[in-house]
């Protein structure tokens, strides 16, 4: 009989919270807060921290809070974090993940506990294709759509005999393969560099002697600071152009400096791009924070404010996921990039831009000067494998 | 044209190996003299890259930099040895690489809290930027040509200390039997600390000095300390010789792996293969002729003589 009682009241305790309408929704910030991808996350938190303040503490109307886990920039620590935030914190949202490795480990727990993921940064190719579900929800990018976007532009500028070059990991061949989809001119090689290289002397003595038209590269974070200031100091600078994808901006410019002067890159956003939404965000975050934002800390402030306009369709009430996700796919984000509309597998479709590295006027504060769009309205090419079964 | 490539390719061989060394030696010694795994060495190259970045955009004077990175790392590998690692000499290996590592943990998260999570801005002194023709058609960054220079100045000097001064023989005598050293009079607590300051300072002027060509950031030192433990590993423990033409095997094999396997296997099977197999190969080199070294000589090219 004690038994019997003692149950009912641990279920009652269990079931009493799900009648409050107002809870506490809690969203789970889980990014690289360590190491040498810390950079990134400090900017996801601080960008989803502002549009939290932004938004008076409040999602969807329903008070809020922000957890955060560092992931370390590991596939199974991120997976620890992700669990201990689903199963001890009922977190209904996750948001950030930089790498695409931890994203891939994340998402299954994520899916079998009923929770959203809103990811903030990679987009690997199987969680844009066969891998898509309902609860899988993306502001920022699939990897393929910048490379696809620069291949396109230098398809464009009959650009011929180029050097590709990423380090050796999934996301680093999904970028060539990416860039090689629209690119139609020669290759001279195709070098794949150790994740942990830090020295690239011996290869670009390599491409010095090949001596391209262009060079072609994806190297993200501090990787990209070594190659970029390297390829300058071999004398490369200005004379073969550099094309890079997620790997000159905000985040690695201040450490740059003169080195990335005239080289490209694309992406989807800048501080630069011209829209209101844009440009009091832009204002906001380095009045409160003292650095320029990058597209880390713009897709992670979307996430968080698509959390927002989605749950307003449930009145901020997380027990009706079905309803949630449709309020997500429905929502009317006024997004910093823009127009924002989310494509069948729930990644976004927009503009990719070309940017040209330059000194702002009178400073000698490295920008990503806008030079023209590439690619309006972009897809990512994997949504057409997406069944959201 | 090939050949020229090659001579290239070596160049950068070597001056990797020289900045491999500068951090080899160190840490050969303080296994050598003390028999002490110091895995925390990592963390001085990381903190001379950081005092130099650091110093030199606030000066406006890389020289300003690279001498506080130098007097900066010297003190703070003195405070570790007085600190920390004075307390570990007599314990296990095991406690040893725990300590050590807890050393490193710590200073990880130190530089971050002082000098925040992004890479700081180091760029290469605008009077060693530029090109050096070393042979016609054969131009070379200058500041790597300055690298190799004042590494191999470092290195003549540990050499004439070693070989010519008494510091130097107390220094060869705690390799081959510090009690015997200790027994005859001599302060060897004193005798560790120098060692172990110098070494710190050594770590640091390879760090001051990859500041401008990598990345300045949190957990920097680890690649290049586990490719140290290769070289001493290879060059025997506690040789200052034996590190030096390891640290240079060691950068000319990396060189000459990265950029010749690719067209090599490319001669064996599809160019896409090569692509693939070349950069997993050319990462495992080091470490395979490691192991060639420990089956031939387990005790590495030059061991000390010990008793």
């Amino acid at each position: 009989m004690k038994v019997v009682g003692a149950l009912a009241l641990s279920l009652g305790y269990l079931i009493a919270p799900a009648a409050h309408a107002a809870e506490t929704v809690k969203v789970g910030l889980v990014t690289t807060l360590s190491g040498p991808g810390g950079v990134m996350g400090r900017h996801h938190k601080d960008g989803a921290d502002l549009a939290l303040e932004e938004l008076g503490g409040k999602l969807g109307g329903a008070p809020a809070e922000i957890l955060y886990g560092d992931d370390q920039q590991k596939p199974d620590v991120g997976r620890q974090v992700v669990d201990g935030m689903l199963k001890r914190d009922k977190v209904k949202f996750i948001t950030g993940i930089v790498f695409s490795n931890v994203l891939l480990a994340v998402q299954k727990p994520i899916i079998n506990a009923g929770a959203i993921l809103v990811a903030a940064s990679g987009g690997p190719s199987e969680t844009a294709g066969e891998q898509c579900s309902p609860n899988i929800f993306s502001t920022s990018w699939q990897n393929d759509q910048a490379p696809e976007a620069m291949g396109a532009y230098m398809r464009d500028q009959k650009i011929s005999d180029v050097v590709i070059m990423a380090p050796n990991y999934a996301a680093g061949k999904d970028m060539l393969a990416g860039f090689k989809r629209n690119f139609d001119g020669k290759i001279l090689a195709e070098i794949y560099t150790n994740f942990t290289q830090a020295d690239y002397q011996s290869e670009l003595s390599q491409i010095r002697s090949l001596n391209p038209k262009a060079v072609f590269v994806f190297y993200p974070g501090g990787l990209g600071i070594q190659f970029v200031k390297q390829y300058a100091q071999t004398g490369l600078q200005g004379k073969i152009p550099l094309f890079s994808v997620y790997t000159q901006n905000e985040t690695t410019l201040p450490a740059l400096g003169a080195a990335a002067d005239g080289n490209f890159e694309a992406g989807f956003w800048s501080p630069d791009v011209k829209n209101p939404v844009n440009e009091a965000f832009v204002a906001a975050f380095q009045k409160k924070y003292g650095y320029v934002p990058s597209e880390y800390a713009a897709a992670s402030y979307d996430a968080i404010r698509l959390i927002d306009s989605g749950l307003k369709a449930t009145g901020g009430a997380t027990t009706d996921t079905a309803a949630i996700i449709r309020g997500l796919e429905t929502a009317e984000l006024k997004s910093v990039r823009g127009a924002f509309k989310l494509n069948t597998n729930h990644f976004p479709v927009q503009d990719f831009y070309l940017f040209k590295l330059a000194k702002r006027d009178g400073t000698d504060t490295m920008y990503r000067k806008m030079e023209r769009v590439i690619l309006p309205a972009h897809a990512d090419f994997y949504a057409k494998n997406c069944s959201m079964k | 044209m090939i050949s020229l490539l090659l001579i290239e390719q070596a160049l950068n061989g070597v001056q990797f190996g020289i900045m491999l060394f500068l951090i080899a030696a160190g840490l050969t010694l303080v296994f050598g003299i003390m028999n002490l795994i110091n895995l925390a060495h990592g963390v001085l190259y990381m903190v001379g890259a950081y005092i130099c970045a650091s110093v030199t955009q606030a000066s406006g004077s890389f020289l300003q930099g690279a001498a506080a990175a130098l007097v900066g790392t010297l003190i703070i590998g003195v405070l570790i040895e007085l600190g920390v690692f004075r307390r570990l000499y007599t314990r296990t290996h095991l406690d040893q690489v725990l300590a050590t590592f807890g050393v490193t943990l710590f200073f990880n998260e130190f530089v971050r809290i002082v000098w925040g999570p992004a890479a700081l801005y180091a760029a290469v002194p605008p009077f060693l930027a530029g090109q050096v023709q070393l042979l016609p058609g054969l131009s070379f960054p200058a500041y790597r040509v300055a690298i190799m220079v004042a590494g191999l100045c470092a290195a003549a000097a540990l050499y004439a200390v070693i070989t010519y001064t008494r510091l130097g023989m107390l220094i060869r005598a705690g390799a081959s039997n510090r009690v015997m050293v200790a027994a005859l009079g001599v302060n060897i607590k004193l005798l560790y600390t120098v060692v172990f300051g110098v070494g710190a300072a050594l770590a640091g002027f390879a760090g001051l000095m990859a500041g401008p060509l990598l990345t300045v950031e949190s957990g920097m030192g680890s690649d290049m300390l586990i490719l140290s433990l290769v070289v001493i590993t290879i060059g025997g423990v506690g040789s200052i010789r034996g590190a030096l033409v390891a640290s240079l095997l060691v950068g000319i094999v990396d060189a000459m792996g990265r950029s010749l396997l690719r067209p090599a296997l490319a001669g064996l099977m599809s160019q896409s293969a090569a692509d693939n197999a070349a950069p997993a190969i050319a990462s495992m080199l080091v470490y395979v002729l490691m192991a060639l070294v420990l089956l031939l000589r387990p005790q590495g090219l030059f061991p000390p003589l010990t008793r």
